[in-house]
C-alpha cells in the first residue's frame, strides 16, 4: 500500500515571509501524523497546502494519489476537515449542523446519530452551536469533518484553546477514529499530546521540518540524560555521586536532581537505601528535543 | 437536490432564528406601512372643503363626491376661516350672484375649487338658456378602485422592502460566512459554489413571499381597505426577478466589506438613497426630470413600478416587461461583475 500522502519540498510564500520553506514528508494510511511547533511555525499553512486549501508556490503535494491543487471534486468526499475557526452555519442545533454537512456528502440521519454518540454529544443534539461549551464545539466540529467516515481527516489545533479535562475528552475521541482505520493528520502546540497520540510527529519551526520520527524515537535520539529527583536531605551530594552511573548532581531549594543516562542502576541503589520516599523520575521529552534543535525554550 | 434542501433548510432555519433579522425583514417595513397608512389614510379619497354662503342653483349643483360644504351666516365667517387656512375657499350665492373667494396660499386646492365652481356655474347658465349642449364631457376615474394612499403604499413599499432583504441578505451571509470560515470548509465539501449560491438565493424569494403575504394581508384588513387589481398574482414572477436583481447587488457589497458592519453600511448606503428616489415612500412623478432621469437608472424604479401596475392599477402581462427586461439586465451585469470577485476566504 503506497503513502496516503506525499509532500515534497512544498513551499509558500506571504510577501517576505516564507511560511513553508521546503517541507518533504509522506504519512502511510492509517497513521497518526502530528504536526508541532510553536505559533507561526508555518503549520497551518503546510495543512492547508496539504488540504488544496491554498496554491503552493513550489513543490509537490499528492493526497490519496490525487492532487488537491486546484480544488478536486474526485478527492473531496474522501478527506474530511476541521479548520482551525469552527465554521458553523449560524444558530443550528448541534444535530442541525451535523445533519447539514452530511446532506453535502450525502449521508442520512444514521450518520449523524452515530458520529453524535461517538463525539459523545447525543445529550446536547439540540443545543444551538452558539450554546455549546468550548470543548463540546471542538467535538461537534470534528463530528462534521467526519460524518462521510472519510478516509483521510485534517485537523487543525482540536485541543486549542481547551482546558485540560475537555483535553483529554478529546484524546479519547482522536484515538477512538484512528482506531477505525482512518489516517489523521492533525497540528499542535501542545507537545505533551502530541507525544500521547501521533505515531509519528513532524517538529516545525520558522517553515521548515526540524526533526521526523516516532515521539520516542526523537527522544532516544536525543540522548538526553533522566532527571531522578529526590527530597533535599534524603542524601546528601556526595552520597549521590556515589551512586553508579551518576552523571550530574544539583541540589535545589527543596529537591536533590541526579542526572544520568542509566537510571535502572541508580533506581537500584536507591531502592537498597530505601529513598523512594518523595522520589520522582522526568525522562527527556519533545520538549527537550525542541530546545535541542533550536536552542531556545519551548513557547507554545 | 438534497443538498440544495438541505443548506437551504440550513440558512432559512438560521434566518428565522435571528431576531434581528426577522425584525428588520418583516417587523420595520411594516411600521412605515402602519404609520404611512394611517397618516394617509383619508388623503386620496377626500372632499375638498368648501364654505357656502346664501344660496341658490349653483350651490345645489356642487358635486357632493367632491366639495364637503360648510354652511355659515355670513360671508365674513366664512372669509376668517379662509384666511386663518381652515378652507380653501367659499362661495356666496345671492340672487343669481356667485361670488369665489379662494386662498391664494393654497394655490393647488384653490386652482380645484376655481374648476368646480366654474364647471357648475357653466351648467346652470346652460340649463337656463334651454339650448342642447354642444359639447358634452364623460369623466371616469382610470383606476379600478380608489386612489387612497394604501393602494400606492403597499407595492411601493413592499418593493422597497424586498429589494432592502435580499441585499442585506445576499451582503451579510457572504460576509458572515467568509468570516466564520464556513465558505473554506464549504470548499472543502463536494459542493458546486452556485448551489450554496442559488440556495440562499432560494432563501431570499421565499423572504420575499413571505413579505408580500405580511404587507398584503395587513394592508387588506378594514382600518387600511387595500384593494388588489385583478392580475395582482403577477407580482410574483415580478418578485422573483426583483429578488435577484437585489441579490447581485448584495453580493457585490459582500464581495468588497470585510466585516458585517461594514457589508450593513454599504448595503444602507445602497438601498437607502434609492428608495427616496424611486417612489417607495411618496411619488416621483412630480419631481424635476433630472430627477426622473436619475430615478429610472435605479432597478428599485422599475420594481415599484411594475409593482404598483400588477397590484393595483390592473395592468396585465404586458407590465412585466419593461420592469422585467430592466431587472433582468441588472441581475446580469451585477452577477458577471459579482461573480469574478467571489472570494472563499479573506488570506
Amino acid at each position: 500500500m503506497g503513502d496516503t500522502i506525499i509532500v515534497e519540498e512544498l513551499r509558500k510564500r506571504y510577501g517576505e515571509l516564507a511560511a513553508v520553506d521546503g517541507v518533504s514528508f509522506r504519512v502511510a494510511a492509517g497513521e497518526f501524523f502530528g504536526i508541532l511547533g510553536p505559533n507561526g511555525a508555518g503549520k497551518t499553512t503546510t495543512l492547508e497546502l496539504v488540504e488544496g486549501l491554498r496554491k503552493p508556490d513550489g513543490g509537490r503535494v499528492s493526497l490519496l494519489g490525487e492532487k488537491p491543487w486546484p480544488r478536486n471534486p474526485r478527492l473531496l468526499p474522501r478527506i474530511g476537515v476541521q479548520l482551525q475557526a469552527n465554521s458553523f452555519f449560524e444558530k443550528l442545533t448541534a444535530r442541525e449542523q451535523l445533519e447539514t454537512f452530511a446532506s453535502l456528502y450525502g449521508c442520512g440521519k444514521a450518520a449523524v446519530a452515530e458520529m453524535l454518540d461517538v463525539v459523545g454529544l447525543a445529550d446536547k443534539a439540540d443545543t444551538r452551536e452558539d450554546r455549546l461549551s468550548g470543548g463540546q464545539r471542538q467535538r461537534l466540529s470534528i463530528a462534521c469533518a467526519l460524518v462521510h467516515r472519510p478516509d483521510v481527516v485534517f485537523l487543525d489545533e482540536p485541543t486549542a484553546a481547551l482546558d485540560p479535562q475537555a483535553r483529554r475528552n478529546l484524546w479519547d475521541v482522536l484515538r477512538a477514529i484512528q482506531g477505525e482505520g482512518r489516517t489523521i493528520v492533525y497540528t499542535t502546540h501542545y507537545l505533551d499530546e502530541a507525544e500521547a497520540l501521533c505515531d509519528r510527529v513532524a517538529i516545525m519551526d520558522r517553515g521548515r521540518i526540524l526533526a521526523l520520527d516516532a515521539p520516542a524515537a526523537l527522544v532516544r535520539d536525543l540522548d538526553a540524560p533522566t532527571h531522578v529527583s529526590l527530597p533535599r536531605g534524603v542524601l546528601s551530594a556526595s552520597q549521590a555521586w556515589q551512586l553508579p552511573g551518576v552523571q550530574e548532581v544539583t541540589e535545589g531549594e527543596l529537591t536533590t536532581v541526579i542526572a544520568t543516562r542509566s537510571p535502572t542502576p541508580v533506581l537500584a541503589a536507591l531502592v537498597e537505601r530505601d529513598a523512594l520516599e518523595g522520589l520522582s523520575v522526568r525522562k527527556a521529552t519533545l520538549e527537550d528535543v525542541f530546545l535541542r534543535l533550536t536552542g531556545r525554550e519551548y513557547r507554545a | 437536490m438534497t443538498t440544495f434542501l438541505s443548506l437551504s433548510r440550513a440558512m432559512f432555519l438560521g434566518f428565522f432564528r435571528d431576531r434581528v433579522a426577522v425584525f428588520f425583514t418583516f417587523l420595520f417595513p411594516l411600521m412605515f406601512l402602519v404609520v404611512f397608512g394611517l397618516l394617509f389614510r383619508d388623503v386620496g379619497q377626500s372632499r375638498i372643503p368648501l364654505g357656502v354662503v346664501g344660496s341658490g342653483p349653483v350651490i345645489d349643483g356642487l358635486p357632493a363626491d367632491a366639495v364637503e360644504q360648510k354652511r355659515f351666516e355670513s360671508l365674513d365667517a366664512a372669509l376668517e376661516q379662509v384666511r386663518a387656512g381652515d378652507l380653501p375657499a367659499v362661495v356666496f350665492e345671492q340672487d343669481g350672484q356667485v361670488t369665489l373667494r379662494y386662498a391664494a396660499s393654497d394655490a393647488a386646492r384653490a386652482g380645484t375649487v376655481q374648476g368646480l365652481v366654474g364647471g357648475v356655474v357653466s351648467e346652470v347658465n346652460l340649463r337656463a338658456s334651454g339650448r342642447p349642449a354642444a359639447v358634452r364631457l364623460q369623466a371616469e376615474q382610470v383606476e379600478a378602485s380608489s386612489l387612497k394612499a394604501i393602494q400606492y403604499l403597499t407595492p411601493a413599499l413592499l418593493s422597497w422592502s424586498v429589494a432592502t432583504s435580499a441585499v442585506f441578505g445576499a451582503a451579510m451571509t457572504l460576509v458572515s460566512w467568509r468570516r466564520r470560515q464556513v465558505l473554506r470548509r464549504l470548499r472543502l465539501a463536494p459542493v458546486a459554489p452556485l448551489t450554496v449560491l442559488t440556495s440562499r438565493l432560494g432563501v431570499a424569494f421565499s423572504v420575499a413571499l413571505l413579505q408580500a403575504a405580511v404587507f398584503i394581508a395587513i394592508a387588506s384588513t378594514p382600518l387600511f381597505g387595500l384593494r388588489l387589481s385583478g392580475q395582482w398574482w403577477l407580482a410574483v414572477p415580478l418578485l422573483a426577478i426583483g429578488t435577484v436583481a437585489f441579490f447581485a447587488i448584495g453580493m457585490l457589497a459582500g464581495s468588497f466589506a470585510k466585516t458585517e458592519e461594514a457589508a450593513n453600511a454599504v448595503a444602507n448606503l445602497l438601498v437607502l438613497p434609492m428608495a427616496f428616489l424611486s417612489g417607495t415612500f411618496f411619488p416621483i412623478d412630480a419631481a424635476p426630470r433630472w430627477l426622473q432621469i436619475v430615478s429610472n437608472t435605479f432597478p428599485l424604479r422599475h420594481l415599484t413600478d411594475g409593482m404598483l401596475d400588477v397590484m393595483v392599477r390592473d395592468q396585465g402581462v404586458g407590465a412585466l416587461l419593461r420592469p422585467g427586461a430592466v431587472l433582468v439586465g441588472f441581475a446580469v451585469v451585477l452577477a458577471a461583475v459579482a461573480l469574478p470577485l467571489f472570494r472563499w476566504d479573506d488570506a
